[in-house]
C-alpha cells in the first residue's frame, strides 16, 4: 500500500511511520505547517507548531528511509480550527480543538488530498486501535488512549485511516522509539493546545476578543459576587480564578454553571447544581438506530458514565445513569460499548 | 534520478573535483610566510587571474567571499555604509522587485535597521526591469540614491535582465550598480565591462564547483564597508583565512563552464526547448512563465511552467517519487511553499504561482532526462489537478 504518515516531530508519530515502513508499505512522511508564522523553538508542552517540531519530523524520516515532506494547511487551519476555538469561546462555549483538528483537518484535508494524490491510507500516531472491520477502539494504555478525540469521525474518514500504536503502551512506543534510534524517544508529551504559545488560554482569547467585563453572579441568591474581564477565560465547571469580591451567602465554594456571553454574565453555584444528567448533540457520527445502552465520555480525560444514547433526527439525544460534573456546551460527548466507540457529537445543550 | 534541479546546484565538474581533492589534500595558509603559505598563495592567485580572466576583469577586483549569499550581503551593506558615509543625504536603496531572498532581505534588513528607504522597481509580465523604470525611480530624487542592485539573471524564471542599460542608467547619476549574476554566470557572458555593473555577485557551487565560496567582483575604486572585520585577507574588505581547495576548484569550474557556454548554451536551449514543447503537447493548459524561448532574454537551462488547477508541491512530490527532481521556486525554513513573489511580481494571480515549477537543466543534462520528465508528466499533472480540485483550485 501507499501510505501517507502524518508526523508531528513527536515520538508517536515516528514510531507509527516505523511500523508502517516494516509492514511493507510504501510510507512518505509528511509534516503538517499549521501555524502562519512557526516559532523557531518548542516553549513549553506545546505538540507540533514549531520549526524545531517539523526538524524532528524530517529527522525521523531520514532516519526511516522515507521521503518527507511539508505541507502548509495554516491558513486552513486557521479558518477551520482557530477562528472557530475563538468564535466558540466568544459564545460561552467550550471547544476541543483537538477533536475539530482531527474533523476538519488530519481526517479531512490531509486526508482527502493524499487520496487525491494517491495515497491509499493516512498513519498517524494516535493512540486507539481500529479493527479491519473500521471499529474504533480503546488503546491498551488506558492513561494515553485518544479514542475520544477521534470518535467524532464518520466511518468513511477512519476508513483510510491507520492506527498502529493502539496495541501499544505510551512507555512501549518510548522503548521501541529508543531501539530504532529514533532521537525523539524521550521528547516530551504534548499537553497544550497547540497554537496557544504558553499555555495561557485566556491571555490569549483576551488579545482576540477584547475586554468584555460583567458581573459574576450567584445562582441561589441572585446576588453578583465579582465582576469578570471577559466571560471567556471561563468554563464550566471551573472553581480556581474565579477571584469572588463576595464570599457566596452560604459560604460554601463557587462553580461556575453557565456562561452568558450576550448580556457578559458568568453564574456561579455549588457544585451539585453542575450535575448533568442529560445532554442534547449535534450528531456527528452515529449509524445507530433507537435506543442503544452505552458508556458516555464527555471529556477528553475520564468522565465516563453509563448512559442511553438516541438519534432524533440531527440531534444526538444522550441521558445519563449517574450525573456528572462540569461538562459544557462544545465539548464532544464519544459514545463506547466497552472499548469500542460507537459514535459521537458536539455537546450543544445540557441539563440536570 | 532524473535531476533536473541545476539552479539550486549542480554537479560537481571533473576537473573541479581533482583540483578541490588536491589542494584540500595539502597544508598550507594562503597568509603564511613559509613555503606551504607561498604553495597556497600561489594557488589562491592563479585562482583569481583565472576568475578574472572570464569576467573581464583585473585580479584585484576579484573579491573571494562564501558564496552569492554572502556576496549579495557584502555589496549591499557593505556599498550602503561607505555611501552614508561619505553622504549622509543618500539614504534610497533601489532593487528590483524579483530579486532573491539573499538581496531582498538584505536591503530589507537596510531599510528596517538602518534608514535606508527601499524601493522595488516593477518588473513586465516576462519579469524584465525596464530602464527607463530604473530612469524614472532615479529621477525622483537622484541625489538620494545610496546604489542600485538588479539581477543578471533571475533565479526562478531565468529572464535576463537588461544590465548593461541599467547600469548605465544608474551611471548617468553617478549611482554604483550592482548585480546578482549567481544564476547567470557560467550560462551566458558575465563581464564587468567599461560601463557595467560596478559589482558583481558570483558563486561555485552553481557552475559545478564547491558549496560555500564564491566572489564578489568590486570595480577598482569603489569603497565598501566590511561586514566581518579580523585579519583582512582579501582587501581588507572581508576577512577569514582564505578557502585555497574552494577558489582553486572555483577557478577550474569557471574556466570550463565559460569556456563552453556557447556551445552548451545552445544544446542546453534546444533540450530546454524540446522539454517545453512536449510537456506542452502532453499538458495542453501548461502555461510557460518568463521570457519566450529562443530569445536572449531567458537563461538556457530554464524551463519554468504553471500546471493550473494544481498545486506545486503536489507536482513536486509526485514527480520525486518517480525520481524526477525539480523544484517549486521559492521556499521557506521549515520547507513550505509560498507562491513565488516572482511570479506575483510579473503580474500572476496567486493560484498561477502556487501552480508553478521550475525544470533547470545543467552541464549533466542529456536527452533522456526530458524523456523521463514528458513520461511522467501527464499522470502526475492529472492526480495533482484532483487534488488542487480539493484545495479549490480553479485551473481557470
Amino acid at each position: 500500500m501507499r501510505v501517507l504518515a502524518a508526523m508531528s516531530g513527536g515520538v508517536d508519530s515516528a514510531v507509527a511511520a516505523a511500523r508502517a515502513v516494516d509492514a511493507g508499505h510504501d510510507v512518505t512522511g509528511v509534516h503538517l505547517a499549521l501555524s502562519r508564522s512557526p516559532e523557531s523553538d518548542r516553549t513549553g508542552a506545546r505538540g507540533c507548531c514549531t520549526l524545531e517540531d517539523a526538524r524532528d519530523a524530517r529527522r525521523a524520516a531520514d532516519v526511516l528511509g522515507i521521503p518527507f515532506y511539508v505541507w502548509d494547511l495554516a491558513e486552513r487551519f486557521e479558518t477551520e480550527v482557530i477562528d472557530q476555538f475563538v468564535e466558540s469561546y466568544a459564545a460561552g462555549r467550550t471547544p476541543n480543538p483537538c477533536v475539530r483538528c482531527n474533523e476538519r483537518i488530519k481526517f479531512a484535508a490531509v486526508l482527502d488530498r493524499a487520496l487525491a494524490l494517491g495515497f491509499d491510507a493516512v498513519v498517524t500516531g494516535h493512540h486507539a486501535r481500529l479493527d479491519l472491520d473500521g471499529t474504533l477502539r480503546r488503546s491498551v494504555d488506558p492513561a494515553k488512549d485518544q479514542s475520544y478525540v477521534l470518535g467524532t469521525l464518520r466511518p468513511e474518514q477512519l476508513g483510510a485511516a491507520r492506527f498502529p500504536l493502539g496495541d501499544s503502551t505510551k512507555a512501549q512506543v518510548r522503548r521501541e522509539a529508543a531501539a530504532r534510534g529514533l532521537a525523539v524517544a524521550d521528547k516530551p508529551d504534548s499537553h497544550d493546545i497547540c497554537f496557544i504559545s504558553g499555555g495561557d488560554t485566556g491571555g490569549w482569547l483576551r488579545e482576540r476578543i477584547g475586554s468584555r467585563p460583567g458581573p459574576i453572579v450567584d445562582s441561589k441568591s441572585g446576588q453578583t459576587l465579582g465582576e469578570h474581564d471577559g466571560t471567556f477565560a471561563f468554563t464550566v465547571g471551573q472553581r480556581r480564578g474565579l477571584r469572588l469580591g463576595h464570599p457566596a451567602p452560604d459560604g460554601r465554594p463557587r462553580y461556575v454553571l453557565d456562561i452568558s456571553p450576550v448580556t457578559s454574565t458568568v453564574i456561579v453555584g455549588p457544585a451539585e447544581e453542575l450535575d448533568i444528567r442529560r445532554l442534547v448533540a449535534d450528531r456527528a457520527a452515529w449509524p445507530h438506530e433507537g435506543v442503544v445502552t452505552c458508556q458516555a465520555q464527555v471529556r477528553a480525560h475520564g468522565g465516563v458514565v453509563a448512559a442511553e444514547a438516541e438519534a432524533r433526527g440531527d440531534d444526538l439525544v444522550v441521558t445519563l445513569a449517574a450525573p456528572v460534573r462540569g461538562t459544557a456546551a462544545g465539548q464532544a460527548v464519544v459514545l463506547y460499548d466497552g472499548d469500542r466507540v460507537l459514535g459521537g457529537g458536539h455537546i450543544r445543550v445540557t441539563a440536570a | 534520478m532524473t535531476y533536473l534541479d541545476h539552479a539550486a546546484t549542480t554537479p560537481m565538474r571533473p576537473e573541479a573535483l581533482t583540483a578541490y581533492a588536491a589542494v584540500l589534500a595539502d597544508t598550507g595558509n594562503a597568509s603564511s610566510l613559509h613555503a606551504s603559505g607561498r604553495r597556497a598563495r600561489r594557488i589562491v592567485e592563479e585562482s583569481r587571474e583565472t576568475l578574472a580572466d572570464v569576467l573581464g576583469a583585473r585580479p584585484s577586483d576579484v573579491v573571494f567571499t562564501g558564496g552569492g549569499t554572502e556576496g549579495d550581503n557584502l555589496a549591499l551593506k557593505g556599498l550602503y555604509w561607505a555611501r552614508r558615509r561619505a553622504e549622509p543625504a543618500r539614504r534610497r536603496v533601489l532593487v528590483s522587485a524579483v530579486e532573491h531572498r539573499a538581496v531582498l532581505d538584505t536591503v530589507q534588513w537596510l531599510g528596517a535597521e538602518q534608514g535606508a528607504e527601499v524601493e522595488l522597481l516593477d518588473v513586465d509580465a516576462a519579469g524584465m526591469v525596464h530602464p527607463d523604470t530604473l530612469a524614472v525611480a532615479l529621477e525622483r530624487d537622484p541625489a538620494a540614491v545610496a546604489l542600485v542592485s538588479v539581477m543578471w539573471a533571475n533565479s526562478e524564471v531565468g529572464t535576463v535582465e537588461p544590465v548593461a542599460e541599467l547600469a548605465a542608467v544608474a551611471h548617468r547619476h553617478g549611482v554604483p550598480f550592482h548585480t546578482d549574476a549567481v544564476q547567470a554566470f557560467g550560462q551566458i557572458p558575465v563581464t564587468v565591462g567599461e560601463e557595467g555593473p560596478d559589482a558583481i555577485t558570483v558563486s561555485a557551487h552553481k557552475i559545478g564547483g564547491p558549496v560555500g565560496v564564491g566572489a564578489l567582483v568590486v570595480r577598482r575604486g569603489l569603497v565598501l564597508e566590511p561586514l566581518t572585520h579580523g585579519g583582512g585577507q582579501e582587501r581588507d574588505i572581508r576577512s577569514g583565512t582564505l578557502n585555497t581547495a574552494g577558489v582553486a576548484a572555483f577557478a577550474a569550474a569557471a574556466a570550463t563552464a565559460c569556456a563552453q557556454a556557447p556551445r552548451e548554451g545552445a544544446r542546453l536551449a534546444a533540450l530546454r526547448d524540446d522539454l517545453v514543447r512536449r510537456v506542452q503537447e502532453k499538458v495542453p493548459g501548461a502555461v510557460l512563465n518568463g521570457a519566450p524561448l529562443g530569445g536572449p532574454q531567458r537563461l538556457p537551462g530554464n524551463a519554468h511552467l504553471t500546471f493550473p488547477g494544481c498545486e506545486g508541491d503536489s507536482l513536486l512530490m509526485l514527480l520525486d517519487a518517480r525520481g524526477i527532481e525539480c523544484s517549486t521556486g521559492s521556499a521557506c525554513s521549515a520547507g513550505v511553499a509560498r507562491p513565488s513573489h516572482v511570479l506575483l511580481a510579473m503580474g500572476a494571480g496567486e493560484e498561477h504561482a502556487r501552480g508553478s515549477l521550475r525544470f533547470s537543466l545543467g552541464h549533466s543534462s542529456r536527452a533522456a532526462d526530458v524523456d523521463a520528465l514528458v513520461e511522467a508528466i501527464g499522470p502526475v499533472v492529472e492526480r495533482a489537478s484532483r487534488a488542487g480540485a480539493l484545495a479549490g483550485m480553479t485551473g481557470a
